[in-house]
């Protein structure tokens, strides 16, 4: 069922993000927003492996004058901070800010301007440390800046303060989205669909963002405190007066534990999407697949003394948290046999993206596996910081999250771009990933296993590490080889791939339902859904099959209540603004200006203020339609 | 925007100048070491000896290096000048953290004092320190009483708390006079 | 087993322990990981396969599946029932490894600075107390408390041998403690990020009959034996006079600080800048003429010295045995 022409033009016209430079900067369609989102992780995620490509060929051979130790430290530090902090999770993010609204049959994500400033920030926030580093003032001291070694005394300059900041942006953004994603998922789903209808993958953005939430408050304190130590002259970190070095760890596993969770948990989802597509089947066990990303996620804040199993605390402690460490594993196990069992009944479509989802299986569970031995206090003793804990997270993230998600791309690419991506170029992408991450990651066990550190920028020869980071590196030059190939996929198919239909996947979700891409407003008249898999079983005769009488002239979405869906009422989007980006500008200023003053706090926060003034401040006509639309007993 | 204006611009500025302020050089042009009779210089009350002009133009003083001041900052410690000096408030030895230079602040006369020694009991570091730390020292020592780029001092040191660190301590001009004994004390 | 996986080739009880755990436990998840990818290769397998057009099967939304539900179950039982089973392994190991007798222990204290190891051996007798750095010898059959401090940043105490790894925390006084049950020379290296030369702070743990150890003690606690030869005595005299004795001990001579290795029994030493160059005249003359070429960012200066002055000093230095 459609609209008649001149009502879809209206609403074109009014969910449209306005044309030229200045509505560049205003625009709040989740899809641009999401869109941008994801293009600017992507870019991190390739800077990131630019810097890896780095530390590789500089451990290739032993002795290499490649980079300096100074130069090494900052490289290592920046790719750690860039793949955890600029990529893994804001492409998450990215991907829900897109998919999310479209899955539940909305419009618009609860606070689009929310969003839109949090994707600013985070980009500011990005290119900050990225000019930092240019400039020669990267940050040195490791992704997780260890205190005293990230502190005032041995860490001069600003480079540690860049990153404390660089830490401050991130979590502004990624509250703010959070915040944004569980309002528009509790409140804005289409009628009809209940909690237990809505698709696996928007159950894990709801956990990851309420993680988000409770997590990222540990490490913003951690930070300031850092900067308060470091510019203000504060004794938080300083044992000498009363602080403590500990402190710092406890405040960033903290965060830092459940934050691979933030990565790996929408990984879950996308692979619960996509096999169900291409196991032409629902995945099997919907309940215990909620309450196992429910249970990860509870379970992911118990575990974060896990990486601190070497300092000094009650071994009683650390016998409590590797008992944790291990028990998580087991509702990732049961979303697993879940799968498993998906994909035996099922019956199968072996196409791009299935093949990347299916990597996860391979190594996923090797990574997980070598969690569990990590999990164990003892173990953990002799291979802790050691190439043996780098091959194990890669293999989690990488296996857990980056192979789900380029399977995401994949399979979500025709949706956003209304183009196919060329399935033989995307096989030969993902061979060349899988055989390439295996043969650069997998040796790493052995060589933690020989004793090479972490953080190290070169090694000696009669050490005997050398074949195998030879061997590492080789992998890694394939790997880069094959995205590559995935960019040269993505850039050719956007003008001259086969164009994609609504859903050339046959696939059950909502977002299908609409055309590729989707049209400004995303649904026409918006759905009522009365099953799991909408697109696949007959709507149900004795509802409405559409929400009909929303206002063609305004934004205007339906609100619904939390659990079960029933409309509730009826909320307006705001129009476009630029005053997201311009608050996003004065933010950034004031805090790239803390770093060399405190004064910067003080004065920094006026523009800000000014900002949020201009952000806040109704406008004449927009309220007088809202008000128009009110209806009146 | 006004309020920001000035912010951005010294923003601007100091980026500007970030590659110098965040530079490690481990190996330093090698100066060659100064003659033995110049070592003796005439211990005149702000006068730096012959050569030493000659050696800080040769690029071994750098005052607008954050490494470079903290690893004064460390060698202050490890040579125990606090011995004499405490941490810049003076004991034995006189402030270092006030305006009162009694031989001079320019860095050369500084290096002068340290390598040289001065009367009253400074000893002559000439042959213990060597040269690249001493102008290290310098360097933090100048920096005790603000007259290096604010943005290269150093924090609060991981040690029993020492007043302000020197980066938040206000700048205090050298006064006109060598040789003033009234001073302000932070 | 290889020498290279010194983990893997345990010299004393707690790493035999932690070894033993990491069989048991590689075994488990090995049988795991098989069990896991034989169903998931059958199932990719014995799937018919299928296109974008084949129609949905909805039935699992009205029918429940419960052949399907008990095998996963029974699969998450068998998993708990194996991560119990590990969590047990893993508390009786850490309790075992918290077991070690500890009667007649040698007392050693180790600090940790940026980049390298300062070892000092404890005795109720003050006049018995020694330092040495960067190499530990330890007794074979005795155990060992080591206390562990750090003087800057964190760093880890790690002999793979021996046992598991311990942080050293500024502001904290850990411990560990292990036994040496065979004689060997043990690697051991910092495993904790410290800055610009983590990759380069190693040390060694040399495990000896009880007899050689008292041997070697006594004579780490002479004082330096005195320059014999015109080089060694003008080498001395340009320690104590010039840059070195400000930084570096040597016992019974003038120079006391310890801002640096102790130096007094340098000579006997296999290598040195800890552990990253053997201890050679040539290695030794280079390290002192220009540290920052072996490892860039030491505390320690280069130092500009004539041809003559270099060899005397290397030939001092040579004779601390």
């Amino acid at each position: 069922m459609s609209l008649p022409a001149q009502a879809a033009a209206t609403l074109h016209r009014t969910w449209s993000d306005p044309p030229g430079v200045r509505g560049w900067f205003s625009a709040l369609d989740h899809k641009t927003i999401g869109r941008r989102f994801v293009i600017a992780a992507f870019g991190f995620f390739v800077a990131g492996g630019l810097l890896a490509a780095t530390m590789r060929l500089q451990l290739a051979f032993p002795e290499m004058k490649l980079v300096g130790p100074d130069l090494y430290n900052q490289v290592f530090t920046l790719h750690g901070t860039t793949m955890m902090f600029l990529f893994a999770v804001p492409v998450m993010l990215a991907m829900a800010i897109y998919l999310v609204p479209l899955m539940i049959g909305a419009r618009a994500t609860a606070f689009p301007r929310m969003t839109a400033f949090a994707f600013w920030v985070y980009v500011f926030g990005g290119l900050s440390v990225y000019i930092a580093f240019f400039l020669g003032s990267g940050p040195d001291a490791g992704w997780f800046a260890y205190v005293p070694l990230s502190g005032p005394e041995y860490s001069p300059g600003k480079r540690s303060d860049f990153w404390a900041q660089l830490i401050t942006f991130t979590e502004v953004s990624g509250l703010l989205v959070s915040i944004d994603l569980i309002t528009t998922i509790l409140k804005h789903r289409a009628p009809g669909m209940t909690l237990a209808r809505m698709p696996l993958f928007v159950w894990a953005i709801l956990v990851t963002c309420l993680m988000i939430l409770f997590a990222m408050p540990a490490v913003m304190m951690a930070s300031t405190m850092l900067i308060l130590d470091r510019l203000v002259g504060t004794h938080f970190f300083n044992p000498a007066d009363g602080g403590s070095a500990l402190l710092w760890q406890h405040l960033f596993w903290f965060f830092g534990h459940p934050e691979v969770y933030f990565i790996f948990i929408p990984g879950l989802g996308f692979l619960s999407m996509i096999i169900a597509t291409f196991a032409r089947r629902p995945i099997f066990g919907y309940p215990a697949m909620v309450l196992a990303l429910i249970a990860t996620g509870f379970l992911s804040f118990g575990l974060w003394v896990h990486h601190m199993f070497a300092a000094s605390i009650p071994e009683l402690a650390k016998a409590f948290f590797t008992a944790a460490s291990m028990m998580i594993a087991i509702p990732s196990g049961v979303q697993i046999f879940c799968w498993i069992a998906t994909l035996w009944k099922g019956r199968l479509n072996f196409a791009t993206p299935l093949l990347f989802v299916l990597a996860f299986f391979f190594i996923l569970v090797l990574g997980g596996l070598t969690g569990v031995i990590l999990a164990s206090t003892a173990l953990d003793l002799q291979v802790h910081d050691t190439y043996f804990v780098v091959a194990h997270l890669h293999y989690v993230l990488i296996g857990g999250a980056v192979f789900p998600l380029f399977g995401a791309f994949y399979y979500w690419y025709p949706k956003m771009t209304g183009r196919m991506m060329d399935e033989r170029m995307g096989r030969w992408n993902f061979w060349l990933f899988f055989v390439g991450f295996n043969v650069a990651f997998y040796p790493m066990h052995h060589l933690g296993l020989a004793g090479m550190p972490r953080r190290i920028y070169t090694y000696a020869a009669e050490s005997g590490w050398g074949p195998l980071n030879l061997l590492s590196t080789v992998g890694a030059v394939m790997v880069a080889t094959s995205v590559l190939l995935f960019i040269v996929n993505a850039v050719k198919s956007y003008r001259h791939g086969a164009p994609a239909a609504d859903n050339p996947w046959g696939a059950s979700s909502l977002e299908w339902a609409t055309s590729s891409p989707p049209p400004p407003y995303n649904f026409a008249l918006p759905p009522v859904v009365s099953s799991r898999e909408p697109l696949w079983v007959p709507h149900h005769p004795s509802r409405p099959p559409h929400v009909t009488g929303l206002a063609l002239d305004t934004r205007e979405s339906l609100v619904t209540t939390a659990i079960d869906a029933v409309p509730d009422s009826r909320d307006t989007s705001p129009d476009p603004s630029h005053w997201p980006f311009t608050a996003a500008v004065a933010l950034s200023i004031m805090f790239i200006a803390t770093i060399f003053t405190p004064w910067g706090l003080v004065w920094g926060s006026i523009p800000v203020t000014i900002a949020l003034i201009g952000w806040f401040w109704p406008r004449r006509e927009e309220t007088e339609r809202h008000l128009a639309l009110e209806k009146r007993p | 925007m006004n309020s920001a204006l000035p912010g951005i611009l010294a923003v601007a500025l100091v980026v500007a100048t970030a590659c110098e302020r965040e530079q490690r050089r481990f190996q330093k042009p090698s100066v060659p070491p100064m003659p033995q009779a110049e070592r003796k210089a005439a211990i005149s009350p702000g006068q730096p000896g012959p050569g030493m002009t000659s050696v800080a133009a040769a690029g071994a003083y750098n005052e607008r290096n954050a490494y470079e001041i903290s690893q004064g900052k460390r060698l202050f410690r490890w040579y125990n000048c606090a011995g004499c000096h405490s941490n810049g408030g003076g004991g034995m030895g006189p402030p270092l953290m006030d305006g009162a230079w009694r031989y001079g602040s320019d860095p050369e006369q500084v290096f002068q004092t340290i390598m040289g020694g001065r009367a009253n009991g400074m000893p002559a570091f000439q042959g213990r320190i060597p040269e690249d730390q001493a102008w290290q020292i310098v360097a933090y020592v100048r920096s005790m009483s603000g007259l290096v780029p604010n943005d290269a001092m150093a924090g609060r040191a991981d040690t029993l708390s020492a007043g302000e660190p020197e980066m938040r301590r206000d700048p205090i001009p050298p006064l006109p006079e060598a040789g003033k004994r009234t001073v302000r004390v932070p | 087993m290889n020498g290279l996986f010194h983990a893997l080739d345990p010299a004393g009880p707690q790493a035999a322990l932690i070894a033993q755990l990491w069989w048991l436990t590689v075994a488990v998840c090995a049988l795991v990981l098989v069990a896991v990818l034989l169903a998931f290769f059958i199932a990719l397998r014995r799937a018919p396969r299928a296109d974008a057009a084949t129609p949905a099967d909805v039935k699992p939304l009205q029918q429940a599946e419960p052949r399907t539900r008990l095998v996963v179950t029974a699969a998450t039982i068998a998993s708990a029932v194996l991560l119990v089973g590990l969590v047990a392994a893993s508390a009786a190991t850490d309790r075992a490894l918290m077991q070690l007798p500890l009667q007649n222990a040698l007392n050693v204290q180790v600090t940790a600075n940026q980049w390298w190891w300062d070892v000092r051996y404890d005795d109720p007798d003050p006049s018995r107390i020694f330092a040495t750095a960067n190499e530990i010898y330890v007794p074979v059959g005795r155990p060992v408390i080591v206390r562990l401090r750090a003087n800057d940043v964190i760093h880890s105490f790690w002999v793979p041998n021996l046992h598991g790894k311990k942080d050293l925390i500024p502001g904290t006084e850990g411990t560990i403690h292990f036994r040496a049950d065979r004689a060997g020379t043990y690697h051991g290296q910092c495993a904790e990020y410290c800055g610009l030369q983590h990759a380069f702070m190693a040390f060694v743990v040399h495990a000896v009959p009880q007899e050689e150890f008292d041997r070697w003690a006594e004579s780490q606690r002479k004082p330096a034996a005195a320059p014999s030869t015109a080089p060694q005595k003008r080498g001395h005299d340009l320690f104590m006079s010039g840059t070195c004795m400000m930084c570096h001990a040597i016992q019974g001579t003038p120079a006391q600080a310890r801002k640096g290795p102790d130096l007094t029994h340098v000579a006997s030493r296999e290598r040195i800048a800890a552990g990253r160059l053997a201890n050679t005249p040539e290695n030794l003359a280079s390290w002192i003429r220009d540290p920052h070429r072996h490892k860039p960012g030491v505390n320690m200066p280069a130092h500009v010295l004539a041809q003559g002055d270099l060899e005397a000093l290397v030939a001092y230095l040579g004779a601390l045995r």
